[in-house]
């Protein structure tokens, strides 16, 4: 199959990307300590103030996914006595780490010197990081970030983090890069990731036009990219989200739709719609043009929120930087509370003008998926919008079944349609 | 009641009473009580008591409850738990209930927390979430604050102030509940053949859904009955149960267990009234004692993250050498992230020291029981033919 056809700021990405695995498997020549983290909740921009360069492994298991190679990794950790229940990533990391541990330049990866377990919004992270410190016998830090339970943080969750924060996770990594914390450092990067959080919202909101310049889920998966990863509060990230700015304003311009697949504007965006839940990703191409190709866009998504959640307001904040660290914790997708989660589904449909939610559950993902189905529901209810539900796994190929999801959303597609004629003949 | 007989046929009617009609008795009793239900895997039940609520254990509809709502919240790959519960709601058979807790165990819990709150909007309904950091600076204070907001909670629920007074008289009753509970353990440890596995699950859950203080008299009596009884001893080996700690397993896989050769003398059914495992300071402030007491003194769980690699699994493994237990089954909810994410790890422990396991799967409402005592049996042989 052809790959994806690539805008000008996906390959900067790329380039970006490039260059960080480059930082990850050189750390024996160049001597910068290297860390494990996950997306929601890292901390990179306190990272970058011990020049500790940051590996994550659900960034490495997407690659193996999309490269094809996660299904054999995730068998051989089941054959190794690991659940055919848990989450698919960590078996594609500890599959991958049987293999060889190879990065996707083709060079081993080292072992980090560091795995900082920001623990937010998601119970596997803590036991994918127990599995991995028996692997890599290195320090780990746990960063424990309650969960939003009653809808809102609290003070007390606040000054819990900050705590942790102050007290383990700063000398834990002043330990291991032998650097002292420099909280003027951190400030500064906080200053960075706010410019490049402003122009990631900007995009973002652009699915509120008509036709939408972005695809919000296929595209947005790739618009995340910098600032999920290891590149929030660098100037390559300001950098980045200029460019990409400057790419949707142009489409904005001349009423062009996202790139599809195949490298033509889309622009016969016969269906808007609001998507919850991760993609999958081995066979992402394939399962974007089933959108593509019956004129569907994604205008809005809850996974470009997983590592952040922009949109409601929230800028790192350089006059408050260990409690910015710890409000951005806080405020993950996935660390709010159901409640929540429908009411931001359901502004996304009204805000964006969208015919309905769809929501890809994933079987890996009990962070995600347990309660969609009530989510779907009390998003129909409240937008009168049609809902569907279908049913992948993000890097077991096993779970993806073409032909069902196809027919799912052709069917879907065909209730819009019923939907709107209903309501042109109330009108 | 002066027979195991009488008191464990009392337990088992509580215990498969889908109405809860002992708690709805409870409640009725006395105008104003207060109900508070709360999930696995652990809640300070002292605050709930002190409250003058009755904590009301809830783990699940079983083998006997047809789930028809619950299972159109759930896609398949989803343990059974939380839609037995969701059925149980649904139908209605919690509408006495005034109160929810879930405490923070996993996803699953954590999000059904949320569902509530849509579901029942006026049932007060509070996700509990237990500290990861256990330093007493940290997590402990994090903790206090936390059990405070309960506390607060639970106040604003009854109408009445939580004295430190009422929470040391409940405290005091919890710290006798765990101290009876653990001896019965040690009973069981000692002579299995007395105190059988399938019998001392029921005195555990029926103990979380009536008063403590009644929970208490039955466990003197239970032990006492036990003491005085002659049942003949088997040529069993001896086991420990893991990964049962939230969804249960049938009574009847319980029994099969036993059946197939084995005495369980060591588990992690329900571990509430085990989580904590020394009594609860009754000399400081009551909430800093609870605090202590959970990060000083608990049981190493699925959901508790243990912060130095060395030590993953060593509580295991002390309990199996104090109870003298031969060897392990690892059982486990279908779907269930925390149990099969650490099996492996405690697994490897176990080989470690040389503890012979098994490990199954098993769902609340699995009816056949027949591959697991296949499954027990020949473990149980296994062991004998080694030993
Ligand atoms: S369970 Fe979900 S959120 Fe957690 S690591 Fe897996 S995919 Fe990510
Ligand atoms: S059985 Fe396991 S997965 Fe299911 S709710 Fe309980 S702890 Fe969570």
């Amino acid at each position: 199959m052809s790959e994806i056809v690539k805008e000008p700021s996906m390959l900067l990405q790329k380039e970006m990307i490039a260059r960080n695995y480059e930082a990850i498997t050189s750390k024996h020549e160049t001597g910068r300590k290297v860390s494990s983290t996950f997306v929601p909740g890292n901390l990179n921009e306190l990272l970058l103030c011990f020049d500790i360069v940051n590996n994550l492994p659900e960034i490495n298991a997407i690659q193996n996914g999309m490269r094809k190679l996660s299904g054999n990794y995730i068998m051989d950790a089941e054959k190794s006595g690991h659940s055919e229940d848990v989450c698919t990533y960590v078996k594609a990391d500890i599959g991958m780490m049987g293999a060889g541990n190879i990065a996707p330049n083709g060079k081993p990866f080292p072992k980090p010197d560091v795995l900082l377990l920001s623990y937010t919004g998601c119970y596997t992270f803590m036991k994918w990081f127990e599995l991995l410190r028996e692997e890599y016998k290195c320090p780990t830090l746990m960063l424990h970030v309650p969960y939003e339970g009653d809808g809102h943080s609290t003070k007390n969750m606040r000054d819990y983090i900050v705590k942790q924060l102050k007290e383990v996770i700063i000398p834990g990594l002043e330990q291991v890069s032998g650097i002292k914390f420099d909280i003027d450092r951190l400030r500064e990067a906080l200053r960075n990731s706010a410019k490049a959080e402003d122009n990631l919202v900007w995009v973002l909101e652009s699915g509120k036009h008509k036709p939408s310049p972005i695809d919000a889920y296929f595209g947005g998966v790739y618009y995340i990219g910098p600032i999920f990863t290891a590149f929030r509060g660098t100037p390559d990230a300001i950098a980045y989200y200029d460019a990409l700015r400057t790419e949707v304003q142009a489409r904005i311009d001349t009423r062009q739709g996202p790139i599809t697949p195949d490298g033509s504007n889309f622009n016969d965006q016969r269906y808007r719609l609001v998507v919850e839940g991760p993609p999958n990703w081995t066979h992402f191409r394939e399962f974007w043009k089933m959108f593509s190709d019956e004129g569907a866009v994604v205008v809005a998504s809850s996974y470009t929120k997983v590592g952040g959640m922009y949109d409601l307001g929230f800028r790192h904040d350089a006059d408050n930087p260990l409690e910015t660290l710890a409000d951005y914790c806080l405020g993950c997708y996935t660390n709010r509370n159901l409640p929540t989660r429908v009411d931001i589904l359901a502004k996304y449909i009204e805000e964006y003008e969208a015919d309905g939610l769809l929501i890809n559950s994933i079987k890996s993902c009990n962070s995600f998926s347990a309660g969609q189905l009530m989510m779907m529901n009390e998003v129909e209810r409240r937008t009168g919008k049609p809902g569907a539900f279908i049913e992948t796994d993000l890097v077991d190929p096993r779970y993806f079944s073409a032909a069902n999801v196809k027919n799912r959303l052709e069917s879907y597609f065909q209730m819009i349609e019923q939907k709107r004629l209903g309501t042109a003949k109330a009108a | 009641m002066t027979t195991t007989a009488e008191i464990v046929s009392r337990c088992e009617a509580i215990f498969e009473d889908l109405d809860f009609t002992a708690a709805r008795a409870w409640k009725d009793a006395v105008p104003g009580r207060k109900v508070v239900g709360f999930l696995p895997l652990y809640a300070p039940l002292e605050l709930i008591h002190a409250a003058g609520c009755l904590p009301l254990g809830l783990f699940g509809g079983g083998d006997k409850l047809e789930v028809i709502h619950g299972d159109a919240f759930y896609q398949s790959y989803i343990c059974r738990i939380p839609r037995s519960t969701v059925e149980l709601g649904m139908t209605k058979r919690l509408d006495f209930v005034d109160g929810m807790i879930f405490p923070f165990v996993c996803d699953v819990i954590r999000n059904l927390s949320g569902m509530w709150k849509i579901m029942f909007p006026n049932v007060w309904t509070k996700f509990f979430d237990t500290p990861q950091n256990f330093d007493p600076e940290i997590g402990g204070s994090y903790y206090v604050a936390e059990l405070q907001e309960m506390r607060d909670g639970l106040e604003t629920l009854t109408g009445r102030k939580v004295s430190d007074d009422d929470l040391r008289r409940s405290i005091a009753l919890y710290n006798e509940n765990r101290r009876l509970v653990r001896q019965l353990y040690t009973f069981r440890a000692r002579q299995p053949w007395k105190a059988p596995t399938s019998e001392v699950y029921l005195l555990m859950r029926a103990g979380l859904m009536i008063d403590v203080a009644e929970h208490n008299a039955l466990l003197v009596r239970y032990m006492a009955a036990a003491e005085k009884e002659d049942r003949p001893k088997r040529d069993n080996v001896r086991v420990a149960i893991y990964g049962s700690f939230c969804e249960q397993p049938p009574l009847n896989l319980i029994k099969s267990i036993e059946m197939a050769g084995c005495y369980v003398v060591e588990d992690d059914y329900i571990l509430v009234n085990r989580f904590l495992t020394e009594d609860v300071a009754l000399d400081i402030d009551p909430l800093e004692a609870l605090a202590t007491a959970y990060i000083a003194h608990s049981v190493e769980t699925s959901c508790k993250y243990v912060p130095r690699e060395g030590e993953k699994g060593k509580f295991h493994v002390d309990q199996i050498r104090k109870a003298g237990a031969e060897g392990v089954i690892y059982a486990t909810p279908s779907f269930c992230d925390p149990a099969l994410l650490d099996r492996p790890m405690i697994c490897k422990k176990l080989t470690e020291e040389g503890i012979p396991h098994i490990s199954f799967k098993y769902a609340e409402n699995s009816g056949q029981m027949q591959p697991v005592r296949e499954q027990a049996g020949t473990f149980a042989d296994s062991i004998k033919l080694w030993s």
